[in-house]
């Protein structure tokens, strides 16, 4: 089940990420997961939210956002945990753009991939018994 | 007193040097009348007829030429010959509407290289001297101009063209240049290279350079002059008027003497066209006297500076013009190429942004540098990183081709480009470019 992620282009200048984060902050978001790709002028901020369109109309405001399909795999805290998962999505054939994990109290690890071809690695991970998560998972 | 290429009109009286004037624009003008009829059109309207033009001083009676002109007349609108007695073009970069494209008899051409071999004996060359010329070859008017003055003086002529600079010092060091011809920035950062690789100034045999297609001031010039060892000598052209050699500088380094037989300088106020007084600061213009294929007729530069006759040590005649002051327009030269805010417009429309851009000038390591702020549009974005990048890379290219020089693009979000409620700043410039 593929999740909604928000990607937020930033400056990367002084204070610009600070200027974003405070937007969702302030409107009383809860952030569950995040990354940031960074370049030496920009970076893109990554973000799983718990309320996705709140998030995108405000960023919306300052800067450019778009929302990806992510999928985001449970991973159990053990040893190759990362590479049962890997190997699946090489077996299948699937490009992965990039990936970042994120823990939450409740349920444990989480790994999260972003894909070239969502359906196709949701059915080669669930085949093999891997947990995926869904949006009220998280 | 100095050297001179050709001391008969260089040391010319002034009363000579109004003779060959009065002379020549008679001729010029039935010439351009009769076969430019874009220019021809241009007198109807005014109500100006070859017969009116009898000595140099009635030249204020014909109509200016602007580069508003040139795009109108883009390409063959003011050729002044048949294409058949033509033996070659030069070009300066940009789109169509900016590009200028001239023409050139074998005359033309010879005339030309007199005037760049002018200013190389003017700097002390003569054919025992090793020149190496690095301005770019091609359609760039720098490197056949001067290759062209150093081959009538008979120096040994080194083609190098821009760029390379371990090789440019590899020739300088083995073949024992000594005569530099580049643009000023690119003077100093041969100078920087050298010292980096260990050289003294005093290690190389270079005497003189000649430096000229960009804007620099005396500070530049006495840096040059100390890292290089050598003397530097401005020169100052245009495309549209010939290339390098319409005036250059003499030993006394005062300003370039502009030659006088060739070009006819006129200073203008640039708003009412008004013809100003020598001394006074105002727009350049030119009137080629003997061009024959693109015989631009009362051409505006848009360069501003002063024009002065008085008397100078190094015993030549011609009136001299001081550096360039500013620009009556928008023009930018960076790295010798002239680049206008517009042309960067285009490219943007053309690619599919919006037309909010920020261009940023600057110099580092004596090179100029040139970025542009991109607003980047909502749909244009990614959430991969090698998206972007490959957008970026991708309006660079689009650049390079239209302007001829590549600046790095930095996209932006929306809206984050300043917007001002008159004229928009689209340009900040950092260089110091003028004294």
């Amino acid at each position: 089940m593929a999740i909604k992620q928000l990607s937020v282009f930033i400056e990367n200048k002084q204070g610009k990420l600070s200027d974003a984060v405070k937007v969702i902050s302030e409107a009383g978001i809860d952030m569950r997961a995040m990354s940031i790709a960074d370049t030496n002028d920009f970076g893109i901020l990554r973000l799983i939210v718990s309320d996705i369109d709140k998030a995108k109309t405000l960023l919306s405001e300052d800067t450019v956002v778009n929302v990806t399909d992510v999928i985001a795999v449970k991973m159990n805290d053990k040893e190759g945990a990362l590479y049962n998962i890997l190997k699946v999505l090489e077996e299948a054939n699937i490009n992965i753009e990039y990936t970042y994990a994120f823990t939450t109290h409740e349920v444990g690890a989480y790994v999260v991939f972003r894909v070239g071809d969502v359906a196709a690695a949701e059915k080669a991970l669930t085949d093999k018994g891997f947990e995926l998560a869904t949006e009220k998972d998280i | 007193m100095g050297n001179y290429f050709q001391p008969e009109i260089e040391t010319a009286s002034r009363e000579k040097i109004i003779e060959i004037q009065n002379e020549k624009i008679v001729k010029q003008v039935k010439h351009v009348y009769e076969n430019v009829a874009y220019y021809r059109n241009l007198m109807d309207e005014k109500g100006v007829k070859p017969e009116d033009i009898k000595t140099i001083d009635d030249i204020k009676k014909l109509p200016f030429l602007s580069k508003a002109d040139l795009r109108d007349a883009y390409p063959y609108g003011l050729l002044g010959t048949d294409l058949k007695d033509c033996v070659r073009i030069q070009s300066t970069s940009g789109t169509t509407g900016r590009r200028v494209v001239a023409f050139y008899t074998q005359k033309d051409i010879d005339l030309w290289e007199e005037c760049c071999a002018r200013a190389i004996v003017a700097a002390g060359g003569t054919n025992e001297d090793v020149c190496q010329v690095c301005y770019g070859y091609g359609l760039f008017t720098g490197g056949p101009g001067l290759n062209g003055g150093s081959h009538k003086v008979g120096c040994l002529t080194l083609p190098m063209s821009s760029g390379n600079t371990d090789r440019q010092i590899q020739f300088m060091m083995d073949l024992g240049s000594t005569i530099i011809c580049c643009t000023p920035s690119y003077a100093a950062f041969i100078g920087e290279s050298l010292k980096e690789k260990g050289y003294k100034p005093s290690d190389n045999k270079l005497k003189a350079g000649i430096f000229g297609a960009e804007p620099w001031t005396e500070e530049m010039r006495k840096q040059i002059e100390e890292s290089l060892g050598i003397k530097a000598y401005d020169i100052y052209g245009l495309t549209e008027t010939s290339g390098p050699g319409v005036s250059f500088e003499c030993e006394e380094q005062t300003g370039m003497h502009i030659n006088e037989d060739h070009f006819y300088a006129e200073i203008i106020d640039p708003e009412t066209g008004e013809v100003l007084p020598d001394g006074e600061v105002g727009e350049l213009v030119f009137t080629s006297l003997d061009k024959e294929a693109f015989p631009l007729l009362r051409y505006r530069t848009r360069d501003l500076c002063v024009l002065t006759r008085k008397p100078c040590s190094c015993g030549r005649t011609h009136v001299k013009m001081s550096k360039p002051k500013g620009r009556s327009d928008d023009m930018l030269i960076i790295r010798g190429v002239n680049v206008f805010p517009s042309q960067i417009e285009t490219v943007l429309l053309n690619e599919g942004y919006a037309p909010n851009y920020l261009i940023k000038v600057g110099r580092e390591n004596n090179t100029d540098t040139l970025d542009v702020d991109v607003e980047l549009l909502p749909e244009q974005f990614s959430d991969k990183v090698s998206d972007i990048q490959a957008k970026e890379k991708a309006l660079e290219g689009a650049m390079r081709t239209m302007l001829g020089i590549g600046p790095k693009i930095h996209l932006v979000p929306p809206k984050s480009i300043a917007r001002s409620e008159g004229k928009a700043v689209r340009v900040i410039d950092t260089r110091k470019l003028h004294d």
